[in-house]
């Protein structure tokens, strides 16, 4: 599985008709199995990416394509930032949803429940999403992109909405998981030591509408001790100062 | 009704029960000591007295007669409402050329309406359908509408994002989303559709507890104005919490701690 963004631009365009070119002659590549994380500032057009990859949105100019054939909706499991759980079904029938939709794509009750037993779920099965808490919530979310069956998971901010703690726990199942699964992952954040722990490779997006590439070299597998480590300190450090240089 | 329950019913409306309580004594002690005339407010007692003695006509008649009138609007605005607020949903013209037309029908004095229903229906059954249809078709709609319209953007981009086809986030996430709203508008309707009814009769009808409430305020029966007010009442609080019920089975997940 290749993601590649070839020469995509895309402008949004307000109620008011003003145009505002968001992404701008974009090419990068996300490779099979790889963890790529884009960072940027808020604006540098980090969920349009994303959206764009869905297929949610339309690419004015470029190519976007997965093992070279188009995107189109439904390609890729997506993960938004709000957990997003239908708040009337249960847990179970939430992470299966996508099998409603799709007629290529079956899953079992008995294969989800394997899945929930396997990220600690289980007990939760036919609880409703506000019984959960925010970390298991976001779990069963993470579940339901991954129960889409696609090889390339979008994860804008899962972790943006929770506490300290929790986001450490939930940074530390999602490395078991990853690490275990092999899936391809592209990640917003806007926390950099969290890019750093996770990430092989970090994109930077920039203001000017260009993208640097800033490689990992961090061992694998990872665990959240590392966020004490004096190289993801240097690396968060050279980010921070990327960043800090930028002009708007 | 679980031990949980009756306590949490008693929590909520025991200081109600203690004022209307309050109120009938109150009343019957002013009428009584002919504080005030029977004529203008009869006795809590002398209703239910009347009620008792006519409750054959009342119920088997009058009763059975405002009900039948009841349901027919009653299903007609449900019917009718639920399908204009999905055809609205699904087509912006429709909305445009047809939601201004549902909020004037409600600017529109019902009352001053009721006698050209008069005049195309004649003294039917029908007349009074058409005013309990005019009156409770408003809530259905409008409620449906909202609640069809609220489904959060990014819900909907997310069921998108999996594949799903319009018809796809339309039922598993539009309709389930406007549950609340289209509960609440039926509850209003209910009550409506009642009134309604009742209004309809008033303009012209040979039964019903509408008819029978004007045929007695012309007799001057207080009692018998009373006693079709406090029935109408009892089946206005019964169908009411027969919607609520309906509606907390619906929304169980609202209601789940």
């Amino acid at each position: 599985m290749t993601l590649v963004l070839k020469n995509v631009s895309y402008t949004f365009t307000n109620k008011g008709n003003q145009h505002n070119k968001v992404i701008s002659e974009l090419s990068m590549q996300v490779n099979r199995g790889e963890f790529v994380s884009l960072i940027g500032k808020s604006g540098t057009g980090k969920s349009t990416i994303l959206k764009l990859v869905t297929g949610l949105l339309k690419q004015d100019e470029g190519e976007i394509s997965i093992n070279g054939k188009s995107i189109s909706l439904g390609d890729v499991g997506y993960m938004p930032q709000r957990d997003l759980l239908l708040p009337w079904r249960s847990i179970i029938d939430n992470i299966i949803i996508a099998a409603e939709f799709r007629k290529d794509l079956q899953i079992t009750r008995e294969e989800a429940r394997n899945w929930l037993n396997h990220v600690g779920l289980i007990e939760y099965e036919n609880a409703l999403p506000k019984q959960l808490s925010g970390g298991m919530r976001q779990r069963a979310a993470f579940l339901r992109a991954l129960l889409t069956g696609k090889d390339l998971l979008l994860l804008d901010e899962p972790f943006g909405a929770l506490d300290a703690f929790t986001k450490r726990e939930m940074q530390a199942w999602l490395l078991s998981i990853w690490q275990e699964l092999n899936k391809t992952v592209l990640f917003i954040t806007h926390d950099l030591e969290e890019a750093c722990l996770l990430s092989d490779r970090i994109i930077l997006l920039h203001p000017d509408k260009k993208i640097e590439e800033i490689n990992v070299d961090l061992p694998r597998p990872r665990f959240p001790d590392l966020l004490h480590s004096t190289e993801l300190a240097g690396l968060r450090h050279e980010l921070e100062k990327k960043i800090a240089n930028e002009t708007d | 009704m679980p031990m949980k329950q009756i306590k949490r019913w008693i929590q909520s409306y025991s200081l109600f029960i203690v004022f209307a309580s309050l109120l009938l004594i109150v009343f019957e002690w002013l009428v009584r000591g002919e504080i005030i005339p029977s004529f203008i407010i009869p006795a809590p007692t002398s209703v239910i007295v009347m009620i008792l003695e006519n409750w054959r006509p009342l119920v088997l008649e009058h009763l059975s007669a405002t009900m039948l009138e009841f349901f027919i609007g009653f299903f007609i605005s449900v019917i009718g409402g639920v399908l204009l607020a999905v055809w609205m949903f699904f087509s912006k013209t429709v909305e445009k050329m047809l939601y201004p037309a549902v909020l004037i029908s409600q600017m529109m004095p019902i009352i001053a309406l009721s006698p050209i229903f008069v005049l195309w229906f004649g003294y039917t059954l029908w007349s009074k359908v058409a005013v309990t249809v005019l009156i409770s078709f408003f809530p259905i709609v409008v409620g449906t509408y909202d609640g069809l319209k609220s489904g959060d953007k990014e819900y909907i981009e997310l069921l998108r994002s999996m594949g799903a086809t319009r018809w796809h986030t339309f039922t598993k996430l539009n309709i389930p989303m406007a549950l609340p709203s289209f509960f609440s508008g039926l509850k209003l309707a209910t009550v409506y559709a009642l009134v309604g009814a009742t209004i309809g009769e008033w303009l012209g009808a040979s039964e019903g507890l509408g008819y029978y409430s004007r045929r007695m305020s012309g007799n001057l029966n207080a009692e018998g104005v009373f006693a079709a007010i406090t029935i109408l009442t009892i089946i206005g609080i019964l169908l009411f919490s027969v919607m609520t019920a309906i509606e907390k089975k619906a929304l169980h997940w609202k209601n789940t701690e």
